[in-house]
């Protein structure tokens, strides 16, 4: 992994930016031998609290590189991230680790839950991370569950559940530690259109009740429910708009027929 | 994370696995079972050569007559005559490490009583034999001195051929026929079982005045061999010197000649004894050690299993905030708590097993706390050991890559 040279921007949050996610002038090379890819040349994005925000792109456009930075996974090669006002790129793989714990919350493409482990383990796991009691972090993991409707669901296996079910497990696992902002990967790539709506309904809710939101999908329909578009193309953003006559989930459910099993 | 979480984490994941996490175990619990039932084993063993070597007398000599060389023919042990009473006596007087001595010839004989008959050893001695070898009587008493002045046709009899001539019977004051000799059983000794020196059955015997056999049964007027004590273990080395010079000297022997007799000291006999049980410890101990360095690799084996099929896992760990150190940790606990546990259920098992050959081969085992101890602290550095690798090779796993794992 490169280490990058950064020296000016060590100050966090100056100018007083208030921005939550604030990246001036990203870059990240692969190098991969004889060749190397410049996956991403020249972010420049902020991103408010409160926003819901879809990353959109072909694959190979530099959006998935994008979320792994942006989800701390990953480091830039040159450039600023800031993360509520600290300088992400600074920090060591340990610091970066309790970045992810305390800071952000995952979502995946394909739910990424433990098999052979219940609903509530799933979701407590983030917190066996974190500083704080066995006794609350059950607590937390409960209240979780049921902010994402799966109240009556703890004691089940993911084998035991449907994708929709396991992806809201997903979703609290990601709310467990309280974040400052959500990342979903693909996060209906793996589900139906009515289960897909129902997620963005989730993600909806958990927007308006002031959580910062950012998914990546590929579905324009998915992306309409969200507030803000960014459009990545060859490592460079082409394009980022609001989104006009925003859908509301829950009211485009109403109009889709329920699938019979 | 506190370790007790980790060990928590651990033992939950050892759980999604139990069929291959027993299996993982056994390998370790039949290493350490095996150690401590070798080493317990091989410790009864040494104790039992000691106290056997204990009860026959460490300050022991046993003077045998020797080999001849009759014109190229070389005559083994016992074939010579020069060894005599006089010699004994000679011993007893002119070597002042000496304690005691008492003579022996030897024949084998059919004895019978009544319907009964056995053959066994005849040993010709006199009466202060029974306190050289401190060989207690079970009933009656020795002969005496008197009986050996007279040649009297008395006997002292081994436990072994009390079973199998007399049975129920109490011997002590019977008459059994010798030779077509009478001869009047007058003490029983108790039983000192198979010899560990030698490896031959020590109650299997009758023993007779000297001049009895000698003048009755075998018509010879030389001995087969003189048994000394000395004064004490270490003045058995000078005794054995002091013997040794004596009888070259009796014996005429010029320098540079071969001995016509052989001194054995019983104390070089004894360290043998014990050298050899603590070897047989030893090699016990390094083969059950082999199984259980297998069984870590085998721990090391499953782990490294574990952590590719589990790279999503890991994945999905660091992404939620695990760091490098508490995936390391999540592995390397998960390989001590195999080793451990299966160094628990070793140890029982090892002491039951010892236990069982205490009870179906009559040895004597004794399960010593150190190969406990040893085995503990074993098998928690096996889990460490092997465990480490693998631990680490999942904390450097980049967690992109591990996401991404099919």
């Amino acid at each position: 992994m490169a280490t990058i040279p950064q020296s000016a921007a060590k100050a966090p949050a100056e100018g007083g930016s208030s921005s939550l996610i604030q990246i001036d002038d990203l870059h990240k090379y692969y190098d991969l031998g004889e060749t190397k890819v410049h996956a991403l040349r020249g972010i420049n994005v902020r991103i408010e609290r409160g926003d819901f925000v879809a990353i959109m792109g072909a694959s190979g456009s530099g959006k998935s590189t994008f979320m792994n930075i942006l989800g701390c996974l990953d480091k830039p090669t040159s450039g600023r991230y800031l993360l509520e006002g600290i300088a992400v790129s600074d920090l060591s793989k340990k610091e970066l680790a309790t970045i992810r714990n305390r800071k952000i919350g995952f979502v995946f493409q394909g739910f990424n839950l433990l098999s052979r482990t219940t609903a509530l383990e799933n979701v407590e796991l983030p917190t066996l991370y974190a500083q704080i009691s066995k006794e609350e972090g059950r607590k937390r993991a409960r209240e979780a569950l049921e902010l994402v409707g799966l109240g009556d669901r703890m004691q089940h296996y993911p084998s035991q559940l449907s994708g929709g079910q396991q992806q809201r497990v997903a979703i609290a696992r990601g709310l467990v530690n309280h974040p400052s902002i959500l990342l979903a990967d693909e996060p209906t790539g793996n589900l139906d259109s009515r289960t897909s709506v129902e997620i963005m309904e989730v993600f909806q809710k958990l927007n308006d009740d002031g959580l910062t939101v950012v998914m990546v999908t590929h579905e324009p329909d998915i992306a309409e429910f969200a507030k803000r578009g960014i459009h990545f193309r060859d490592g460079t953003i082409r394009r980022d708009e609001r989104v006009q006559n925003r859908p509301v989930a829950v009211e485009v459910l109403k109009n889709m027929p329920a699938l019979e099993d | 994370m506190d370790l007790l979480a980790i060990i928590r984490i651990a033992m939950r994941a050892l759980a999604r696995n139990k069929m291959r996490s027993i299996l993982t175990m056994l390998g370790i619990i039949i290493g350490v079972g095996a150690v401590i039932a070798m080493v317990s084993v091989g410790q009864g063993a040494q104790l039992q050569a000691q106290q056997q070597i204990a009860a026959m007398g460490s300050n022991m000599l046993f003077v045998q007559s020797g080999t001849v060389n009759k014109g190229g023919m070389r005559m083994g042990w016992g074939a010579t005559k020069t060894l005599v009473y006089d010699d004994m006596v000679a011993i007893l007087r002119e070597c002042p490490s000496v304690a005691a001595a008492a003579p022996g010839s030897q024949a084998s004989a059919q004895v019978v009583f009544g319907n009964d008959n056995w053959a066994t050893n005849i040993n010709g001695t006199e009466p202060q034999y029974f306190d050289i070898r401190s060989w207690p009587f079970a009933e009656g008493t020795s002969f005496t001195q008197d009986d050996v002045t007279t040649a009297a046709n008395v006997a002292v009899i081994g436990e072994t051929v009390r079973k199998n001539l007399f049975g129920a019977t109490d011997p002590v004051g019977q008459t059994v026929r010798i030779n077509n000799l009478s001869f009047k059983i007058v003490g029983l000794l108790t039983p000192k079982g198979t010899s560990a020196a030698m490896g031959q059955d020590q109650d299997d015997v009758i023993l007779v005045p000297i001049t009895t056999l000698q003048k009755k049964i075998t018509g010879q007027d030389w001995l087969r061999w003189i048994m000394v004590s000395a004064l004490s273990k270490d003045a058995s080395y000078t005794a054995q010197q002091q013997i040794t010079s004596l009888l070259r000297d009796r014996h005429r022997i010029r320098t540079g000649q071969d001995d016509d007799f052989f001194v054995r000291n019983l104390a070089d006999v004894a360290d043998l004894a014990d050298q050899n049980a603590r070897l047989f410890t030893i090699l016990l101990a390094s083969i059950a050690s082999i199984s259980l360095l297998v069984g870590g690799i085998g721990i090391m084996n499953i782990m490294l299993v574990s952590v590719t099929e589990r790279t999503r896992e890991i994945g999905i760990r660091m992404a939620i905030g695990a760091t490098e150190q508490d995936v390391q940790q999540q592995f390397l606990i998960e390989a001590v708590v195999l080793s451990v546990v299966g160094g628990a259920i070793g140890i029982l098992s090892g002491m039951g097993a010892s236990y069982l050959i205490t009870q179906t081969l009559g040895w004597p085992v004794l399960v010593s706390p150190t190969a406990i101890f040893a085995a503990v602290l074993f098998s928690m550095a096996v889990g460490i050991f092997f465990g480490f690798y693998p631990a680490r090779k999942a904390a450097r796993l980049d967690p992109i890559d591990a996401l991404r794992y099919e």
